[in-house]
């Protein structure tokens, strides 16, 4: 009980600063708007291949690959808020509370991913006009699968804040962390369009799975085998995540 | 109220083979007294945060034990933060939050319920003149006004100790000279209050007892009078026109003068207290017939303590 009641204040408090500076909020939209924009034209011809013939067959491969793109690459970068946060004395000040240690850090992972989770849903509804059509259920469930990447994405980042708490340092390891998983996935164009030995390696890549899972969902193929296995995958991941993530804040803070 | 014994803590820098060892308390021993305005007293790199972080249960010692408001750090420190309130140098104010959100967050971590926490927030902003301001967002505030705010989360959960490191370094006199009344009131009250400065004067003047801490070690520790007369006593200097050696000569031996000279402006005397020894010493010259031009004290600061200990001064860096 104390547990939850603690997670929700640290989360609470997470988004009304979220809600306080807006800049940051738009700064995550614009991209991803401007990707699916930009892109539009090309989409049709570039996924030609995958079987892509309208547009809207073409949002929905292209869509959920930049989801994906959006929860992991912003999720990684919740590290350096946590750095600063460290930094600036406010984690400290909670720390001379009995406020539950694991709580200062889920609270701001799951803030991170309603953030998230928001712009993703934005970016959905952008897309609509452009001819993406996508059945509720199956967009409800790909998001369940986006939120749990984008809390993986977070505990990742954070775990990584621990060891190497200087901000200058962990974008480098971010970064090498970051750019194979997400190249290595297919997220902007599926891996189909590869060669056999390039797909070979990003099915060692569990973010692959995920990719295809929500591709998957998006185009209406629930019963893609892509589908369970990236949800075991990202609910594996998730949680060995964020049991890392919690060990090493709660030793480096106790 | 706080008893410290044998407190050590190293912290080791660099990687690898190429480590150096910051000894950043060597050995702390002290105790501090219930509702008393205790003072930790240094300079720049001293080990004050660092020792104040470790009683806030912040940093783990490498050595030493302490009990603070009756929990021992070690064996009990979830007691010792139910106990303590404190507030790092430099304040956690956040930009984006009004103090009232600040002040009723705080409230709540400490595990009391909303209505009480919003009752006590009220409360709060009234003691430290913050109700007019308590929905603007802290990025708005002047330096003082965050330093209340930041004093007030420290207080919010009504700890028995409060930590203040370093509260007023950045704030103009005017600031500072407000935030000691409020300290004051906060003793007053009841409270027992840490504060570790590196500003002579308010060791000086705020504190009821100060510990005066260098390379990690306590150097000297008493009431801000002790340790002043503790070191050279008062001075009280007479400006005399040639008649310093008769002066001297009905001087000496006096019981309330320890020790005299001879100097160019006239007659040197050292004092224990200087503010009944000068209408004495001038009542003297007058039973003497000796005229005199001039009469200045000089009672020594806790700067010549700290010279005297140290053989730095503190002022000049
Ligand atoms: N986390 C740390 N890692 C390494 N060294 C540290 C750490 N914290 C403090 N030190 C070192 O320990 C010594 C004491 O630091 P401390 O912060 O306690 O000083 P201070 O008296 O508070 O000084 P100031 O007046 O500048 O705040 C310094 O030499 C400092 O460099
Ligand atoms: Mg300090």
């Amino acid at each position: 009980m104390k547990f939850l009641r603690d997670t929700w204040l640290v989360y609470q408090r997470q988004m009304l600063l979220v809600w306080r500076t807006p800049a940051r909020l738009v700064i995550g939209f614009v991209q991803p708007i401007a990707y699916l924009v930009l892109f539009a034209p090309l989409l049709k011809q570039a996924l030609a291949p995958t079987g892509a013939q309208t547009y809207a067959d073409a949002y929905r491969i292209y869509v959920p690959g930049l989801l994906v793109v959006l929860v992991l690459l912003s999720g990684f970068f919740a590290g350096f808020g946590l750095l600063a946060e460290l930094r600036s004395g406010v984690i400290e000040r909670s720390r001379v509370t009995p406020v539950n240690r694991v709580a200062l850090i889920l609270g701001r992972a799951f803030s991170e991913v309603t953030t998230l989770m928001g712009q993703a849903v934005v970016i959905t509804l952008v897309a609509l006009p452009f001819g993406l059509t996508v059945h509720i259920g199956w967009l409800l469930l790909a998001y369940v699968m986006l939120a749990l990447m984008a809390l993986m994405a977070c505990a990742l980042s954070y775990a990584m804040a621990m060891l190497i708490p200087s901000p200058a340092a962990l974008g480098p390891l971010i970064n090498s962390v970051s750019q194979p998983l997400s190249l290595l996935s297919g997220v902007l164009l599926p891996l189909t369009l590869a060669p056999g030995w390039l797909v070979t390696i990003a099915e060692w890549n569990p973010i692959y799975w995920t990719t295809n899972g929500t591709r998957a969902l998006f185009t209406g193929n629930p019963g893609d085998s892509a589908v369970w296995i990236g949800m075991i995958v990202v609910v594996a991941l998730a949680a060995l995540t964020v049991t890392w993530a919690t060990r090493m804040f709660a030793r480096q803070v106790r | 109220m706080i008893e410290v014994k044998g407190l050590r803590k190293s912290f080791t820098l660099g990687k690898r083979r190429k480590t150096r060892t910051v000894e950043a308390v060597r050995g702390v021993d002290l105790s501090v007294a219930e509702g008393e305005i205790f003072g930790f007293l240094g300079p720049n790199g001293a080990g004050k945060t660092t020792t104040a972080r470790i009683l806030c249960t912040l940093l783990d010692p490498d050595d030493g034990d302490a009990v603070i408001a009756g929990a021992d750090l070690r064996k009990d420190p979830a007691g010792v933060r139910a106990r303590v309130g404190y507030v790092p140098q430099g304040g956690t104010t956040t930009d984006e939050v009004t103090a009232r959100e600040e002040l009723v967050l705080q409230a709540r971590m400490h595990g009391i319920h909303k209505a009480e926490a919003v009752e006590r927030t009220e409360k709060a902003l009234a003691a430290f003149e913050l109700t007019e301001f308590a929905d603007r967002q802290c990025r708005t505030y002047s330096g003082g006004q965050r330093r209340r705010v930041d004093i007030a989360m420290g207080i919010i959960h009504e700890p028995k100790v409060l930590f203040l490191d370093e509260p007023t370094t950045g704030l103009d006199p005017q600031s500072r000279a407000h935030l000691w009344d409020e300290v004051r009131r906060l003793r007053d009250g009841g409270m027992t209050v840490f504060l570790t400065t590196h500003y002579l004067e308010e060791a000086d003047a705020l504190c009821d007892r100060i510990a005066i801490i260098d390379h990690g070690e306590i150097v000297a520790l008493g009431t801000p009078t002790e340790l002043k007369h503790g070191v050279a006593g008062d001075v009280v200097t007479v400006g005399l026109n040639g008649a310093a050696p008769r002066a001297a000569e009905l001087l000496d031996g006096r019981d309330y003068v320890r020790k005299l000279e001879i100097a160019p402006e006239g007659l040197r005397l050292y004092v224990d207290d200087g503010t009944t020894a000068m209408p004495q010493i001038m009542r003297a010259l007058d039973g003497g017939e000796i005229t005199f031009d001039t009469v200045e004290l000089h009672r020594p600061s806790l700067d010549d303590v700290f010279l005297i200990k140290t053989g730095r001064s503190l002022r000049d860096k």
